[in-house]
């Protein structure tokens, strides 16, 4: 490979993309990380679908030991008390659906309002002239430096003097509005969009709002859907916040649900089988909805850099 | 954040500012626009604002104010000074905590970087292949939490996979996450599995940028793979590389769910992270003021090292053109 000739290069038609010993090492890496990476996954489906009492007897088995269901059932809260400490549960289900319609609501209320709200002001700093608007936006930048942390406590008061604790709204409001990360992010995509094509706009007689709704953020759909979908993944798994503000059923999320649910294990064993069964129907729907968009994420994450 | 890999975020703002204003614009939209957009803008910028005020900006003045106060919730913030600072200095518990989240910072981001950094060359220089791409983020797509209970079944003393292999190759079970020696940089780790594909993506954007002659040129003149990462890739990557680990530190800093559900802080408070104190003291014993002290002190934490960071690594200069 070193002193690369024109007699060498002909001599070895595939002499660069041939097998040299660093190569076959590289590719071995490359696969360890991919084994790294997806095998744990196989794991939970594996122990998701064992009993409780042969998963103890052959811990080392590759395949499910006496394949059963009953981890799945505990999950969704579809056996009877007796039953599931006779397989080794808690006695307590999770109130499946209930958490999951609960993570559903906050995510799309943050993920709608966050994105749709922080474009009107990424408009409003690229296109529109206005007195103070590099002043204003500055501002914004600063709130990039504060950590989501430090604002918790302070807020977790805010919504709680709202009267919003145990409620969904008060789980979904503090990112509803904006971040300054979405807002910064949306405003360097506006910047890009053409002139000409607004203007073409504005001669036939075309307003702003009409221009952001018509021209803007149809022209910003691929970086807007990939901010939506992280967004979505993020509020999904998002568990301090919540932890803090809902107590009840009536606002607990799946994450919060899930960390019940382990916690709730008995000491003794834990009902390994009924954990791994949960935890898979907890990261199922954001699976799924990678795999519907997973190459224009990908994409956009790996050539723009959005985090 | 964004990486954006010519020119740091700092930076971004005031030359594309410029630019916006600039560029020639017909004389019908010119004379529309000269009145200026202040009302529209208004309206478009009114949601936004409010939630930057009301939910960033006040909250983050009213952190500092608490940390002055005592403060249980039920009656009215009393003023108190410096009480909690005082405390805070005095508090073993709390530089306990402190060196705790320092060596899982330490741990998390050395492997992680060095790991995301080989991921993302290894993308780069073998394949584009975008499905494995796509592959190294899926463990990013689960919770903390999800990513916790998992690997507190693979690592189980007696029925984890992990010390299936452990005891196969001979060794003696590890507690992994029941030892006080063992539970931090195992946490680190786990936590490692779930960021360090999205790390590596970010890495793998900065590198985009570098163009592809370089190597070129590079090979001609009988370069190695492994002089061409010191000489080309890691010079040119650098103030991407600052920016991502400037990001991940920040992020690092604020572990608390995966100990949540692995190790609740324990055994003998040896995975009591600064974030998980936090919270013991403001939810478990209703202390938000020494609570929000020590959220200040881990927000002045992260200021020094971000600015510090900034400096070493020169963040804001690229070596390209």
């Amino acid at each position: 490979m070193t002193a690369a000739t024109a007699t060498t290069t002909k001599a070895r038609p595939a002499g660069r993309r041939g097998l040299s010993p660093g190569r076959v090492l590289a590719w071995s890496a490359m696969a360890a990380i991919v084994l790294i990476t997806l095998l744990p996954f196989y794991w939970i489906l594996r122990t998701a679908l064992s009993s409780n009492s042969a998963l103890a007897a052959d811990p080392g088995n590759p395949l499910p030991v006496d394949p059963t269901t009953g981890g799945f059932e505990r999950a969704l809260g579809l056996q009877s008390t007796e039953e599931a400490i006779a397989q080794g549960g808690a006695g307590g289900g999770l109130k499946f659906w209930r958490y999951l319609i609960n993570s559903v609501i906050v995510s799309t209320l943050i993920t709608v309002g966050q994105i749709f709200f922080s474009a009107m002001a990424a408009y409003a700093f690229a296109r529109l002239r206005w007195r103070g608007r590099d002043k204003v936006f500055a501002l914004f930048l600063a709130g990039l430096m504060v950590p989501t942390i430090f604002t918790l406590l302070p807020n977790f008061v805010l919504v709680k003097e709202l009267g919003l604790v145990d409620n969904l709204l008060g789980i979904a409001l503090p990112t509803m509005l904006m971040t300054p990360f979405a807002v910064f992010f949306l405003r360097q995509f506006f910047m890009n969009v053409p002139r000409e094509v607004e203007e073409a706009a504005l001669l036939d007689g075309a307003g702003k709002i009409r221009i952001f709704f018509r021209v803007m953020l149809p022209m910003a759909s691929t970086p807007i859907l990939t901010l939506g979908v992280l967004t979505y993944i993020t509020a999904w798994n998002d568990y301090f916040w919540p932890l803090m503000v809902s107590y009840s059923d009536s606002s607990r999320v799946l994450t919060v649900a899930l960390a019940i649910f382990r916690a709730q294990t008995p000491q003794s064993g834990y009902d390994w089988s009924g954990l791994m069964a949960a935890t898979l129907i907890a990261a199922l729907p954001m699976l799924l909805l990678f795999a519907c968009f997973a190459r224009r994420i990908v994409s956009t994450i790996s050539f723009t850099g959005i985090k | 954040m964004t990486i954006a890999s010519s020119s740091p975020p700092s930076r971004l703002p005031l030359g594309s500012a410029r630019e916006a204003r600039t560029g020639p614009r017909p004389n019908r939209a010119r004379a529309r626009e000269s009145g200026g957009d202040g009302r529209l803008a208004a309206l478009f910028l009114a949601p936004a604002l409010l939630g930057f005020v009301v939910f960033l900006l006040w909250p983050t003045l009213r952190g500092v104010y608490l940390s002055f106060t005592r403060f249980n919730l039920l009656t009215p913030a009393e003023w108190v000074g410096l009480d909690n600072y005082v405390r805070m200095v005095n508090d073993p518990i709390f530089w306990d905590s402190l060196t705790v989240t320092v060596e899982y910072v330490v741990i998390n981001i050395g492997v992680q970087t060095a790991a995301a950094l080989a991921i993302a060359v290894l993308l780069q220089r073998l394949t584009q292949s975008a499905m494995l791409r796509g592959i190294v983020l899926t463990p990013y797509l689960m919770s903390n939490v999800v990513a916790g209970i998992v690997w507190l079944w693979l690592l189980d003393t007696q029925l984890g996979i992990g010390n299936e292999i452990v005891a196969a190759l001979g060794a003696d079970r590890i507690p992994f996450l029941a030892d006080e020696t063992w539970a931090i940089p195992t946490i680190a780790l786990i936590n490692v599995w779930r960021h360090v594909g999205y790390t590596a993506l970010l890495l793998f954007a900065g590198l985009q940028a570098i163009p592809n002659d370089m190597y070129e040129a590079a090979r001609v003149d009988g370069a190695s793979e492994w002089r061409m990462f010191r000489r080309i890739t890691l010079p040119l990557l650098r103030p991407v590389l600052a920016v991502v680990l400037i990001m991940t530190v920040i992020g690092s800093f604020q572990v608390f769910d995966t100990v949540t559900v692995t190790t609740a802080g324990g055994p003998a408070n040896a995975t009591n992270v600064l974030q998980y104190y936090i919270y013991g003291a403001a939810f478990g014993r209703f202390q938000f003021g020494y609570a929000s002290a020590m959220s200040v002190a881990l927000l002045v934490v992260l200021s020094a090292i971000t600015f510090l960071q900034y400096r070493l690594t020169r963040a804001g200069r690229s070596d390209l053109g």
